[in-house]
């Protein structure tokens, strides 16, 4: 029988991801992940001797172990992600970091330009 | 503007908080050679350096916030690529590179597309102790053996390079701490650039103290092998083959 709470817990989470990736807080990279877990507790709260089965099957002898290690295996996989998803970012930051260095450096260049060449340049536009 | 002359030199000086030194040694620097352009790189100083560099002579590269010596050294390379610098140098600002020495630095890239100043090499009393020096002995053994030739000071900051290893580093320079120096190395080597290495001294540095804390060098030494297990396993950059001269060593 369908533990009732559980299935509650699973299908608020669901929602709020949906929620969150309506109004545009959450992409959609992250969201996947998220929906699957989603997706997965409501299979599991709903049809709980399901992790009777799989847990027979894998040769768990407490299912609620499986569940366990599931869980763990899963957050570290996110954690994973964001790390990655975090090194891109900082090396997206050092390219941008280094662009607007050398901008500034020209552009404080041009304006240290005598005015008449300035007014020039201004005029060929 | 882009429009250089190539056989200007840009001298690149990654800095962070120098104040005390940098405007000697940019100084130095220019008296040197009038070939030489000086770019600081000041690397999120907190203190007046972007101001002495530029009073001292130097074009000032200001990054917004710390990036580490690789990322102001990156920072430099993409300069000097936009600017058509063909050949450009790592001078610390402290000090502790001669200037003196750096027309012999440049000299060795008539030969190769690297040219590191060593510090070992016969020349001045640079001294290491204890882990530190194993690392650095190792290091040098293991980079030798690519190379193809006799390297003993592969940590040193103080190198030249090409149009080659301006693109090889554009392509592959690592901001991680000990990347600018062995990994960069190793990967420019596996891509096919030649290295060589020219003795110089070393002079004390003008301000600050170099660390003698055996832990820390004990992590140095850890860090670096992990730097170089890492190069060994990295993608090859493509570099461009049109060198005039020197033909690549066959490393493949």
């Amino acid at each position: 029988m369908p533990n009732l709470a559980a299935l509650l817990l699973a299908l608020a989470i669901v929602t709020f991801v949906l929620e969150m990736l309506r109004r545009k807080k959450l992409r959609e990279k992250y969201a996947t992940l998220w929906l699957f877990i989603g997706a997965l507790t409501v299979v599991l709260a709903a049809f709980p001797q399901l992790l009777n089965i799989a847990s027979d099957l894998v040769g768990v002898q407490l299912p609620s172990n499986l569940l366990f290690i599931l869980s763990i295996l899963l957050l570290l996989g996110v954690c994973l992600h964001l790390s990655w998803e975090l090194s891109g970012l900082e090396d997206e930051t050092r390219s941008l970091a280094e662009e607007v260095a050398i901008l500034r450096t020209q552009i404080e260049r041009i304006s240290s330009l005598p005015t008449n060449i300035k007014s020039q340049e201004s005029d060929s536009d | 503007m882009n429009s250089l002359p190539t056989q200007r030199v840009l001298v690149i000086m990654p800095a962070w908080n120098e104040e005390e030194a940098v405007a000697d040694t940019v100084a130095e620097v220019l008296a040197a050679d009038p070939h030489y352009d000086v770019l600081v790189v000041n690397d999120g100083s907190t203190d007046k350096t972007a101001a002495v560099a530029a009073a001292a002579g130097a074009t000032v590269l200001n990054l917004p916030f710390n990036l580490g010596v690789g990322g102001a050294m990156r920072a430099g390379f993409k300069y000097a690529r936009r600017f058509g610098y063909s050949r450009v140098i790592q001078v610390d600002a402290d000090g502790q590179h001669d200037p003196r020495n750096i027309a012999e630095v440049l000299a060795g890239l008539q030969h190769a597309d690297i040219s590191i100043g060593a510090r070992f090499a016969d020349r001045g009393e640079y001294t290491v102790s204890g882990p530190r020096k194993w690392a650095m002995i190792v290091l040098a053994r293991v980079i030798s053996s690519v190379a193809n030739t006799k390297l003993t000071d592969v940590t040193s900051g103080f190198r030249a390079g090409n149009d080659r290893a301006i693109s090889q580093y554009l392509d592959h320079y690592p901001a991680e701490y000990l990347g600018d120096t062995i990994d960069s190395l190793v990967v420019a080597l596996r891509s096919g650039c030649t290295v060589t290495q020219v003795p110089v001294e070393m002079r004390p540095r003008q301000g600050g103290t170099p660390s003698h804390n055996p832990l820390k060098a004990a992590i140095y030494l850890g860090r670096s092998v992990f730097a170089l297990l890492f190069a060994f396993t990295r993608k090859r950059s493509v570099v461009p083959a049109n060198q005039p001269g020197p033909t690549p060593a066959a490393g493949e």
